[in-house]
C-alpha cells in the first residue's frame, strides 16, 4: 500500500484519492445534497442577467414601455434568484458537514491506529509531527474537501453554463470573451511563477529571523548579564532588514496580480461594450442582451481563478490526506493469542533467558540477556547511559517485543500472557513523571477510575503526598495544568508513586529520577518507594547509592549485555567495570 | 507618508472604476439608442483609458502599501526586540518566554500584514460602496433610493452573521489547541497509559474532543453558508425594484435602459465590495488582536532600571548581603529570607544547598536581574541599585546552570560579553576553562560552527565553553552557578586550580562564587555558605561545617563524602 520512490508517486496519489472518495462514500445523503445543490443553483443564478436583459428590453422609450414583458422578466428573475439562493445554501451546508465529518473520521482512525501501534513506532517518530498530522493535516483535509466540493464543482459548472448562455445570446461576443479572458488567467499564472522564488526568499528570511528570536529571547537574561543587549539588537536588526527587503519584493510583485487581472477584465468589458453597442446598432442584439453580456464579462474570470486556487489547495490537502492515511496504516501490536492467559496475580518470579532485542532489526540493543528475579527480590540495573537499562524495562512490560530468547513470569512465557494482564502485574514509576491534565484524584485513580475518594486518599497518604495535596487550591479536585507544571518535580514523583500505590501491583519497575529534587522531598520519595517495594519483586534502574547498596542483586550492563552481576560488596571486591563506574559516579576522588 | 499615498491612489482607482458603468450607460443611451456613432467610439476609447489609468493607480497604491507595511513592520520589530532586551527577570517570568517569542514573530507579522491589507483592500471596499451609492444618485436619484434600502440591509446581514461566526472561529481555534494538547499528552504518556491499560478511555477522550470540534465547525459553517445566498437574494430583490421602477420612470421619460444597466452594475459592485470587506474584517480582527497584545506588551515597564551611576569603593568587600529577603511573586513564599554574609575581595566562596534552597537566586540578585524585596545587596561596597546596569554587570561574569550557546562560531560565542577580545585572549580563557585541547582539535578551531543550542557538542564541552565565555570578560567577580555538573571530578579539580591562579582585568586576584549541589566542587573554597529553604544554615570551611553543621553533614552523607573520606 505504501510506496516509496518517485516512480510510485502517481500510484500513491491515486490510492489516496480512492481512499478519500471512499471516505466520502460513507456520507451518501450529504454528498447527494451537495452535488444536487451545485448542479441546480449555479445555472439558475446565471440565468439572472438574461431575465434582467429581457425586462430591460421591455423599455423602448418614453411612453413606450411593455410592462407585461418587464413583469415577466422580473418574476422569472425573482423565482430563479430565490431558488438559486436556497439551493446554494443547501449545497454549502451539505459540503461543510460532509467535509468536517469525513475529516473527523479520518482523524479518529489515525488516532486509533497510533494508540494501537507498537511503542517502538511512537518512540521512533517525532511526537510533534504526529500531533500536527492529527490536528493540522486533518483540518487541511477538511478545508480541502470543503473547497473542492463547494468551489470546484460549481466553478466548472459556471464556466460551462456561461459559455452556453453567451453563445445562445450572441456567438461573436461570446468568442471575444472566451478568447480574451484567458489572458488574465495567463497573467496571474505568470506573476505567480515569478513570485514563487521571492516568496521562498521571504520564507527563508523569516525563518532566519524566527530562529534568531527563538534562540536569543530564551537567553535574554544571559544576554543582559553579559551586557550584550545592544549588540544582539543590532544583529536582529540586520536580519529584520533582510526580511524587509525580501518581504517588500514578494509583497509588491504578488500584489500586482490583482490589479493586472482587473485591468484585463476592464479591457474585456470595454471590448464587449464596444462590439455589443455596434451590434446593437445593427440590431444583431438587444440592449438587454448587451447588459447580460456585460454582467457575464465581469464574472467570467472569477470561476477560473477560483478553480485554480482550489486546485492548488487540493494539492496540499492531498498531501495532508496522505500523511493522515500513513498514520492510519500503522500496523497495530500483534494481537494477543486466543489462548493467552490473563493472570490477576503473580508470585513475582521472573526469568530472562538469552533475550535478544534490536530496535531496527540491524543493530542489536540487547544481547544474550539472562537473569533471574526470585519472589520478593530487589534487582538493580546499573550502567552508563545508553547501555540498555531502560530497554530491559520496555521488554519486561512488553512495550517492545523480544527478538529471541524468552522472558517468563512464574514460569509462563510472557508472550503467552495477555498484554494488559501482564502489564497489570507490574507497577511502574518512571523518572519521566507523566500526569494527565485532570484532577489530582483522577490522576491517582488512573489504574482504577472507580476508586473511592477514601481509597485515593489512603494511597496518597501512603505515598506521603497527602500533606501537599491538601494544601493545593482545591485539594484532591485541583486540576493539574498540562501534566502538573504547577507542581515541583518531587511532588510529581510522589503523585506517580501514589498512582501505583492504589494499583497495589505484585511487582515493581522503578526508574530512579536523576533530576535534582530537594533533600526533604527526596527523603519522602525514598520512604514511599521503600514501602511500595516491601515484599514485592522489584526492578530498579538505579542512580542512587542507597538503592544499589540495598539491592539483592545488581546487574551491571554495558552495550546491551550484562557484564557483571552480584551484590554491591561482591562487585566492589571484584574491582572491575562496576567498581570503576561506582568511583566515577558516586565517590569523589 | 506612504500610509496616506496608498489610499489616495486607491481612491483614484476606485473613482475611475466607478465611472465605467456611467460611460457604458452613455454609450447605450446616446450611442445606440440615439444612433450617435461618435459618442459610441468616444465612450469606447474612454473605457480603455479608464482601464489603463486604473491599473496605473492601483499598482502605485500596491507599491506604497508594500513600502508602508514593510517600513512599519521593520520599525515595530526593532522596537519590540529592544523592549524585550530591557525587561528584567520579573517581567520575563510573568509574560513567559514563549509569549515573548510569539509577540516578536507571529504578532508582528500579523500586524504588518493587517496594515498592508488595510491599505490595499480596506480602502477599496468603502470607496466602492460609498462611491457606488453616490454614483447611483448621480445617475438617477429616485432609483438611487433603492440603494439606500438595500445597502444597509446587506450591511446588517453581514454584521449579524459575522457577530456570531467570529467568536465561533475563536472557539474552533481553541478547540484545535485543546486537541493538539490531548494528542501530545497521549503520546508523551504512551507507556503509562499502556501500563495501566487505559488505551480505550484515552481514545474515547480524544474522540469526544474531536467530535466537539466537528460540531463547532458544522455550526459555524451553517451560519457562514447563509452569507452568500442571503446577500445575493437581497441584491436580486433590489434589482427587481430598480428595473421595475426604472420601467415606470422610463414610461414618464425620466429614466432610460442605459441608466438601469448602470445601476444594476453598481448594485453588483456594492455587493462584491461589501463581501470583500466582510472577509477583510475577519483578517483584521486577527491583526487587531495581535496589535492589542503588542500594545499591552510595549506598555510593560521593566522593574529594574539604571541607577544614577557609581564606582566601587577601593578596599571594600567584593560582595555583601545585608538582611536580604526576596520572593519571586508577591505573596509567594520567600526564596531567600534575612540573608546576610560578606565575601572579601579575592576570595573563593562556595554556596551549597538542595534544589529550592535559594542558591541560584543569589546570582539573580547579584546581577540585579531582579531587585530584592527587602535588605541591600552591595558590590564593591556600593548598593547595586546605585550603579547603572552596565557598570554593575561589567564587574561580573556568570556561568549559568544551563550552558546556553548560540548558533555561530566558537569565537562568536566567546566574544559575547567582550566584543573586542583578541584570539589570544580567547585561547587564554579556553586554557583556564580546560577547553583548550578540545577546541584546538575542532576542525576549524575558533571558527568552528556551533549548531543551534550547541547540539554538536557534549554537555561537558558546552559547560567549558560557557566558562571560557565568562572568563573572556576578565571580570572582578565570577559567578559559577552549578557550572561544573557535567564535568568529571578530575576536570572539575583542574578547573578550580586554574581559576584560582587567574586574575581579573586589573591584575587583582579574582573573587569567585561557586554555586553547586556537589560537595566536591566547593569543599576547597575559602568559605562555604550553606543554604536551606532560603535561610543561611551556616558559613565556614568544609572541616568546620562538617563538625558543626547538621544540614551540611546531611548533604555530605547523602553524597557519600563522609563515607569515602573518613
Amino acid at each position: 500500500m505504501r510506496l516509496s520512490g518517485s516512480g510510485g508517486g502517481d500510484i500513491v496519489k491515486n490510492t489516496t484519492l480512492a481512499r478519500l472518495i471512499a471516505q466520502l462514500g460513507g456520507h451518501k445523503r450529504l454528498l447527494a445534497g451537495a452535488i444536487l445543490g451545485a448542479v441546480t443553483s449555479v445555472p439558475l443564478g446565471l440565468l439572472g442577467p438574461v431575465f434582467i436583459g429581457q425586462a430591460i428590453d421591455g423599455i423602448i422609450g418614453p411612453g413606450q414601455v411593455d410592462f407585461a414583458a418587464i413583469l415577466r422578466g422580473l418574476v422569472l428573475l425573482g423565482i430563479t434568484a430565490l431558488a438559486s439562493a436556497a439551493l446554494q445554501w443547501l449545497m454549502l451546508v451539505c459540503t461543510r458537514k460532509l467535509s468536517a465529518q469525513a475529516a473527523q473520521r479520518m482523524r479518529r482512525q489515525a488516532f486509533a491506529a497510533v494508540n494501537a501501534a507498537p511503542l517502538q513506532r511512537i518512540d521512533g517518530h517525532p511526537h510533534g509531527d504526529i500531533v500536527s498530522r492529527l490536528v493540522n493535516d486533518a483540518d487541511a483535509v477538511a478545508e480541502g474537501l470543503l473547497q473542492a466540493l463547494s468551489q470546484l464543482l460549481p466553478g466548472v459548472i459556471t464556466i460551462v453554463a456561461t459559455v452556453v448562455l453567451m453563445f445562445w445570446l450572441n456567438a461573436l461576443i461570446a468568442v471575444i470573451v472566451i478568447v480574451l479572458t484567458p489572458l488574465s488567467i495567463l497573467f496571474a499564472r505568470f506573476i505567480a511563477r515569478r513570485t514563487t522564488r521571492m516568496f521562498r526568499a521571504q520564507t527563508r528570511a523569516q525563518g532566519a529571523m524566527s530562529a534568531y528570536v527563538n534562540e536569543h529571547v530564551r537567553e535574554q537574561a544571559l544576554l543582559r548579564a553579559f551586557g550584550a543587549e545592544a549588540h544582539s539588537a543590532a544583529e536582529y536588526g540586520a536580519l529584520s532588514e533582510d526580511y524587509f527587503n525580501a518581504n517588500f519584493k514578494a509583497t509588491f510583485y504578488a500584489s500586482v496580480a490583482n490589479p493586472g487581472t482587473r485591468f484585463i477584465n476592464a479591457l474585456v468589458y470595454a471590448a464587449v461594450g464596444i462590439v455589443g453597442a455596434v451590434l446593437a446598432l445593427n440590431g444583431a442584439i438587444t440592449v438587454g442582451g448587451v447588459s447580460a453580456f456585460l454582467a457575464y464579462a465581469n464574472q467570467y474570470t472569477k470561476p477560473f481563478n477560483e478553480v485554480s486556487a482550489v486546485l492548488a489547495q487540493m494539492q496540499s490537502a492531498f498531501a495532508s490526506a496522505e500523511r493522515l492515511f500513513e498514520l492510519a496504516d500503522w500496523q497495530p501490536e500483534a494481537p494477543d493469542a486466543d489462548d493467552a492467559a490473563a493472570p490477576a496475580h503473580s508470585a513475582g518470579h521472573v526469568q530472562a533467558q538469552n533475550v535478544q532485542f534490536s530496535y531496527d532489526g540491524v543493530t542489536p540493543l540487547i544481547r544474550d540477556l539472562s537473569f533471574e528475579a526470585k519472589p520478593g527480590q530487589r534487582v538493580a540495573l546499573v550502567g552508563p547511559t545508553g547501555c540498555g537499562k531502560t530497554t530491559v524495562i520496555n521488554l519486561l512490560m512488553r512495550f517492545y517485543e523480544i527478538d529471541g530468547g524468552e522472558i517468563t513470569v512464574d514460569g509462563a512465557d510472557a508472550r503467552k500472557i495477555k498484554r494488559n494482564a501482564l502489564r497489570g502485574l507490574y507497577g511502574m514509576v518512571l523518572q519521566d513523571t507523566w500526569l494527565k491534565q485532570a484532577t489530582v484524584r483522577e490522576n491517582i485513580a488512573y489504574a482504577r477510575p472507580d476508586a473511592t475518594l477514601e481509597d485515593v486518599m489512603e494511597a496518597a497518604r501512603a505515598a506521603h503526598a497527602h500533606s501537599f495535596i491538601k494544601r493545593l487550591p482545591n485539594g484532591y479536585d485541583t486540576v493539574l495544568d498540562s501534566g502538573g507544571e504547577n507542581l515541583s518535580a518531587g511532588q510529581r514523583q510522589l503523585l506517580c508513586i501514589a498512582r501505583v500505590m492504589l494499583e497495589k501491583p505484585d511487582m515493581l519497575i522503578l526508574d530512579e529520577a536523576t533530576s535534582s529534587i530537594d533533600t526533604r522531598t527526596e527523603m519522602l520519595i525514598q520512604r514511599a518507594l521503600e514501602k511500595l517495594m516491601q515484599g514485592h519483586t522489584s526492578f530498579i534502574v538505579a542512580h542512587r547509592l542507597s538503592t544499589i547498596e540495598s539491592a539483592d542483586s545488581i546487574l551491571v550492563m554495558d552495550a546491551g549485555r550484562i557484564v557483571e552481576r552480584g551484590t554491591h560488596a561482591q562487585l566492589l571486591e571484584q574491582g572491575g567495570f562496576y567498581a570503576k563506574l561506582y568511583h566515577s559516579q558516586f565517590a569523589p576522588s | 507618508m506612504q500610509v496616506v499615498l496608498g489610499p489616495v491612489f486607491k481612491l483614484i482607482e476606485a473613482v475611475l472604476e466607478l465611472f465605467v458603468p456611467l460611460v457604458m450607460a452613455n454609450m447605450i443611451d446616446v450611442g445606440v439608442r440615439e444612433r450617435n456613432t461618435d459618442a459610441l467610439w468616444r465612450g469606447g476609447i474612454l473605457l480603455v483609458v479608464l482601464a489603463v489609468a486604473g491599473v496605473a493607480a492601483a499598482i502605485t497604491c500596491q507599491y506604497f502599501a508594500a513600502v508602508a507595511g514593510g517600513h512599519f513592520g521593520r520599525r515595530l520589530r526593532s522596537r519590540l526586540y529592544a523592549h524585550v532586551m530591557k525587561l528584567s527577570g520579573k517581567e520575563v517570568a510573568e509574560i513567559g518566554t514563549g509569549s515573548l517569542i510569539t509577540r516578536l514573530t507571529n504578532d508582528a507579522v500579523q500586524v504588518q500584514h493587517g496594515l498592508n491589507m488595510t491599505i490595499r483592500l480596506g480602502t477599496r471596499a468603502p470607496y466602492l460602496v460609498i462611491g457606488g451609492l453616490v454614483m447611483a444618485f448621480v445617475v438617477n436619484w429616485r432609483l438611487g433610493l433603492v440603494f439606500l434600502v438595500a445597502t444597509p440591509l446587506i450591511g446588517v446581514v453581514l454584521l449579524l452573521i459575522m457577530r456570531r461566526t467570529l467568536p465561533g472561529y475563536a472557539s474552533i481555534q481553541a478547540q484545535q489547541d485543546e486537541l493538539a494538547r490531548q494528542g501530545g499528552e497521549n503520546l508523551a504518556g504512551a507507556r503509562v497509559i499502556r501500563a495501566f491499560s487505559r488505551q480505550k478511555s484515552e481514545e474515547a477522550d480524544f474522540d469526544a474532543a474531536a467530535g466537539q470540534l466537528t460540531r463547532q465547525l458544522v455550526r459555524v459553517g451553517r451560519l457562514s453558508a447563509a452569507l452568500s445566498p442571503v446577500t445575493g437574494a437581497i441584491v436580486s430583490a433590489a434589482i427587481v425594484a430598480i428595473v421595475w421602477l426604472g420601467g415606470v420612470f422610463s414610461f414618464g421619460g425620466s429614466s432610460s435602459p442605459g441608466e438601469i444597466i448602470a445601476l444594476v452594475s453598481y448594485m453588483n459592485q456594492i455587493l462584491l465590495a461589501m463581501v470583500v470587506a466582510a472577509q477583510l474584517i475577519v483578517l483584521l480582527t486577527r491583526a487587531l488582536a495581535s496589535g492589542q497584545r503588542l500594545n499591552a506588551f510595549l506598555a510593560v515597564q521593566p522593574a529594574v532600571v539604571d541607577g544614577p551611576g557609581a564606582a566601587p569603593q577601593p578596599g571594600a568587600s567584593a560582595v555583601a548581603f545585608r538582611d536580604v529577603s526576596f520572593a519571586y511573586y508577591s505573596g509567594a513564599a520567600p526564596a531567600l529570607s534575612g540573608l546576610s554574609f560578606t565575601v572579601p575581595a579575592g576570595s573563593t566562596v562556595g554556596v551549597i544547598g538542595g534544589t529550592g534552597s535559594g542558591k541560584s537566586t543569589l546570582a539573580t540578585l547579584l546581577l540585579r536581574q531582579q531587585d530584592v524585596t527587602a535588605g541591600t545587596v552591595l558590590v564593591g561596597g556600593v548598593p547595586v541599585k546605585d550603579y547603572t546596569l552596565a557598570q554593575l554587570r561589567g564587574q561580573m561574569a556568570v556561568v549559568p546552570q544551563r550552558a546556553a550557546l548560540f548558533t555561530g562560531t566558537v569565537g562568536y560565542n566567546l566574544r559575547l560579553g567582550a566584543p573586542g577580545a583578541t584570539d589570544t585572549d580567547l585561547w587564554k580563557a579556553l586554557h583556564t576553562a580546560q577547553a583548550y585541547d578540545f577546541v584546538e582539535r575542532l576542525p576549524d578551531g575558533l571558527d568552528t560552527l556551533i549548531a543551534e543550542g550547541g547540539k554538536n557538542l557534549s554537555g561537558g564541552q558546552k559547560q567549558r565553553l560557557s566558562i571560557a565565555r565568562a572568563l573572556v570578560r576578565r571580570p572582578a567577580i565570577l559567578i559559577l552557578d552549578d557550572a561544573a555538573s557535567a564535568l568529571d571530578y578530575a576536570t572539575d579539580a583542574a578547573l578550580r586550580r586554574a581559576l584560582a591562579a587567574d586574575v581579573d582585568a586589573d591584575g587583582h586576584k579574582r573573587t569567585t562564587l561557586i554555586i553547586s549541589q556537589r560537595v566536591a566542587s566547593i569543599r576547597h573554597a575559602d568559605s562555604i555558605l550553606v543554604l536551606d529553604d532560603g535561610c543561611l544554615a551556616g558559613q565556614g570551611t568544609h572541616d568546620e561545617l562538617l563538625q558543626t553543621n547538621p544540614v551540611y553533614r546531611e548533604i555530605c552523607v547523602s553524597q557519600g563524602v563522609g563515607v569515602a573520606t573518613s
